[in-house]
């Protein structure tokens, strides 16, 4: 039993849980007489509810309840909310559009909820469902994001004018504009940032149930924050208050931003458990996961970068349209502004920016953070654009971005964000070497003696994590603040509970936080246990998204140990008989400085509870500590990615050759988690690049809803990554760290495209470059820069 | 989801006789498959039940059928609506032309219909080829019908 290093890669504890089949998900769970819900959803994208009888469904076998929003109305339960408030150009708040958990007057998407039946057995649920009767008046759908704000376009809100839910401006205009018109050259790209559709592993679930004997609630869900979920749920959802309403968050598989978000299934769920005064449990199938999951992404962007005669960026302008879908979710507002505008600057020192961006609704699934959130879209123009300038005015990729990189700090950007620390030029510097890039040209060669095009792309991301300060998000809108919780609970033997406010779904959590305490005090990682994701047992937390875990949940724990220490070396005088201020304390012992005297950790924490040998008047018996710690600043990983890549003219195949990432994400915990995240994130990011992409047709019917018509990446359309890390440590937590949960995602999608326009000899690619898009561009251009 | 079929069947019957078995509910009815009810509510209206399976979605579509630009006996328009429940609806319509031809008659048909709900989300390549084998089916089971008629 040895004590476990921050930075060494130990094995994940929570894997034998896992990979043994003892995790226990929320569908995993049984309440005694619990009854199933299914949701009609409808089945049209913009329609009016003429009539809806439930009647004929009551009445079939095995049928507990069918609840619509008539019902939501008569308990007074309230809407759905967006947490994150904008203000728009001229100073008004965001149009936001009533949210309904089950649908009153009209439907806005596919899957949209008419009504829940309840029944003893899901099949018969079903069977119910197809009982009820529902007459739409169809309405035009509005499906297509660059005509939503025409005037011909139908309402998706009766109240919205011209479906837009906000415009909103970021950076100095006429700053930008007059540096655009003294610029020696201008890039200009036009970029539609892909829909994408979240698919992680585990389904949304749901199980509520209500105690009358206490007049509480318990819901099972799958949260990546089950206490900001019981705090919609209580403050603004109205469906019991906080003390009595009680959210876990299991094991949960994976979620990629989409599990933050408080829908209408969990919610209905929690309700109606008293209208039946069952447990009602709810589980999404894949199908239904299509439909009303929040997607992600979804911009249609113009972007130009101006150049002065020597190469330099001089300034930034970025239009984007952002779409919200139907309903503006949990933190969809967030998302295409303060997520995404403040990371327009790069790496790079651009003295003048302007972002202008719309929000609007269209009949389709809400839209909200997926994994990267604003920053993986931030990162796709800005080095879109660098490539794209580089090749224009005949100047090297790398050596544009060099000469363009930010190098003193910290850095104020001109779109609100302060980096703190980096050092990009040892990133790009590292992962040229290890991408062999010298070579290139030769490996060029020999794909176009074989008929192949070879391109390169870099990506220089920058992303903003462990968000964030609460004052800052608070100035910006955010309703919540952003800070995190700990409790490191040492138990009469020595052994410790940490109790954490963030969330783990797939991250690893309970290794690299027991990592932390093993490290810290100097006991071996199987003594340490980490307890998350219940709001009965954790008093409070902002959970799991933004790669804040590290950087905040982290400091929280150090924040509490800090306290643990300064307790226990009180008692630990009185047992050695020492002054406090001599004590010390290392690898597990303390000891008195200078002297041979030590007591080891495990008997300080026996000692604490027995209270024998210290005075309680001066001491508090028992080792147990909270802390809540806000941050000072966001944390700025940064790095470089390349991607190398071959194309097969004659049947547009794209194969990717070589993947370097070399991330600075400062101190790592456990590198062998931290490689995982990037390996994990990259998948995804080239998922986005080269396979997926959500489509409705013009009717707002969502042509790609199963994965027969959706493609997600698999283990053979990747390389094995050549991985490396540089270090700058953040200077604005206790433990150095920044941040590795999104990078993959956030930098892969521009490496890609950078190779593959490189391959093709051509700016106007659009993602996902599937082979029929690939092979329709290669058949047009005349082996285009292969003979270099 | 737009869906877009057409074809030509040759028939060994006289165009008349086509056209007649066209404007036969209970021919119809026997020749579409999975229809459980084709009932004439007005001239050219029909009310309508059909139980379809499109891959794992089996679903009884209830609706109405109407003819439209009727020329007899060179063709008319089919057009209706169904509501499938829970697995979506269909609408649509067929123009069907007749043609006098050696063999007896060339049917031509040109679908054009908008699917949406479930349905929709099972992908353009099985609702398509679901649509192609269902309408073949019924071709052939009509061939044969109007084909034993005339010789009877």
């Amino acid at each position: 039993m040895t004590v476990t290093r921050i930075g060494e890669a130990v094995r994940r504890k929570e894997d034998h849980r896992f990979i043994t089949g003892k995790g226990q998900y929320t569908d995993d769970i049984f309440r005694p007489r619990q009854t199933h819900a299914y949701f009609l959803r409808s089945p049209h994208a913009h329609a009016r509810i003429r009539r809806l009888d439930t009647a004929e469904a009551a009445a079939m076998p095995g049928v507990v309840g069918i609840l619509t929003g008539k019902d939501l109305a008569e308990d007074k339960i309230g809407d759905l909310i967006c947490g994150w408030m904008i203000h728009d150009i001229h100073g008004q708040p965001m149009k936001m559009g009533s949210h309904p958990a089950l649908a009153k007057e009209k439907v806005r998407y596919v899957g949209d909820h008419v009504a829940v039946v309840i029944a003893e057995r899901l099949d018969q649920a079903r069977d119910a469902a197809e009982a009820i009767e529902v007459d739409y008046e169809v309405l035009p759908a509005v499906a297509d994001l660059a005509t939503a704000t025409d005037a011909t376009a139908a309402l998706v809100h009766d109240e919205i004018a011209g479906n837009l839910a906000f415009e909103w401006h970021l950076g100095h205009k006429a700053m930008t504009d007059h540096a655009f018109e003294r610029a020696h050259h201008v890039t200009r790209l036009d970029i539609v940032n892909n829909r994408l559709v979240p698919n992680p592993m585990e389904p949304r679930a749901a199980i509520g149930e209500y105690d009358s004997g206490n007049d509480s609630f318990t819901l099972w869900t799958t949260s990546q924050n089950p206490h900001v979920a019981r705090l919609v749920l209580s403050a603004f959802v109205g469906i019991a208050p906080e003390h009595k309403l009680r959210v876990i968050a299991p094991d949960v598989g994976g979620g990629f931003g989409s599990k933050i978000f408080i829908y209408a299934e969990e919610t209905v769920c929690a309700w109606a458990s008293k209208r039946v005064g069952r447990p009602v449990k709810w589980t999404s199938d894949r199908s239904e996961a299509f439909l009303s999951d929040a997607h992600g992404r979804d911009h249609i962007t113009t972007a130009e970068l101006a150049l002065d005669e020597r190469g330099k960026i001089t300034a930034l302008r970025v239009k984007t349209r952002a779409n919200m879908g139907a309903y503006l979710s949990t933190f969809a507002s967030s998302i295409p502004t303060y997520l995404y505008a403040t990371l327009l600057s790069g790496q790079y020192d651009i003295p003048a920016i302007h972002a202008a961006v719309e929000a609007v609704y269209t009949t389709t699934a809400p839209v909200d953070a997926y994994r990267g959130a604003g920053r993986p879209e931030a990162t796709f123009v800005v080095e879109r654009l660098a490539e794209a300038a580089a090749r224009e005015i005949g100047m090297d990729p790398a050596d544009f971005r060099k000469k363009n990189f930010i190098r003193k700090f910290p850095h104020q950007t001109p779109v609100i964000m302060t980096y703190d620390i980096g050092n990009y030029r040892a990133s790009l510097d590292k992962a040229m070497e290890i991408a062999d890039v010298k070579g290139f040209n030769r490996r060029r060669r020999q794909s176009a003696r074989e008929g192949k095009l070879r391109g390169l792309g870099y990506s220089c991301y920058i992303e903003a994590c462990g968000i964030a300060p609460s004052q800052a998000v608070g100035s910006l809108g955010a309703g919540v603040g952003l800070w995190e919780s700990a409790e490191v609970r040492v138990n009469p033997t020595g052994n410790v509970e940490v109790l954490t406010g963030s969330h783990s779904h797939g991250q690893g959590h309970e290794t690299t936080f027991a990592q932390l305490v093993s490290d810290r005090l100097g006991i071996p990682i199987e003594q340490v246990t980490v307890v998350h994701g219940d709001t009965d047992k954790v008093q409070f937390g902002m959970g799991t998204y933004g790669s804040r875990s590290g950087a905040v949940g982290m400091s929280a724990i150090v924040k509490a140990l800090d306290k643990v220490e300064a307790k226990a070396k009180k008692i630990a005088s009185h047992l050695l008989e020492a002054a406090e201020a001599d004590i010390e304390f290392k690898d597990g012992k303390f000891s008195v400085a200078g002297t041979d005297r030590s007591i080891d950790f495990a008997s300080v924490a026996l000692n604490a509870y027995v209270a024998h040998k210290f005075p309680t008047s001066e001491i508090e018996p028992g080792l147990k500590e909270g802390a809540f710690y806000d941050p000072v600043n966001f944390t700025f990983p940064a790095g470089t990615h390349i991607c190398e890549l071959e194309i097969d003219p004659a049947t547009g195949r794209t194969t990717i050759c070589n993947w370097t990432a070399v991330d600075d994400f400062g101190v790592v915990i456990n590198p062998m988690i931290v490689e995982g995240q990037v390996h994990g994130g990259i998948a995804q990011g080239v998922g986005q690049a080269l396979l997926e992409g959500a489509a409705y047709d013009r009717d707002g019917q969502l042509v790609t809803g199963s994965f027969m018509d959706y493609a997600m990446p698999r283990a053979d359309d990747l390389p094995s990554f050549k991985m490396g890390f540089t270090e700058t440590k953040c200077p604005s937590n206790p433990l150095g760290i920044k941040g590795c949960g999104e990078a993959g995602a956030i930098a892969a999608p521009a490496a890609v495209m950078n190779a593959i326009t490189d391959a093709l000899g051509t700016e106007a690619v659009p993602m996902p470059a599937t082979p029929q898009t690939v092979w329709k561009i290669a058949r047009t251009r005349a082996a285009p820069r292969a003979a270099e | 989801m737009a869906l877009e079929l057409t074809g030509s069947y040759e028939l060994p019957v006289p165009r008349e006789a086509v056209w007649e078995a066209l404007n036969d509910p209970e021919m119809l009815k026997r020749c579409i498959p999975g229809c459980e009810e084709l009932e004439k509510t007005s001239d050219n209206g029909f009310r309508a039940s059909a139980v379809a399976k499109i891959g794992p979605v089996k679903a009884r579509f209830k609706g109405s059928v109407e003819l439209t630009d009727l020329d007899p006996p060179a063709g008319y328009r089919i057009a209706g609506q169904g509501d499938g429940g829970i697995a979506g609806f269909a609408k649509g319509g067929a123009v069907v032309k007749l043609e006098p031809s050696e063999a007896g008659t060339t049917l031509h048909y040109s679908v054009d219909a908008q699917i949406g709900g479930k349905l929709a989300q099972l992908g353009q390549r099985l609702v398509a080829g679901t649509a192609k084998k269902l309408a073949d089916q019924f071709f052939e089971a009509f061939a044969k019908a109007v084909t034993e008629k005339a010789a009877a």
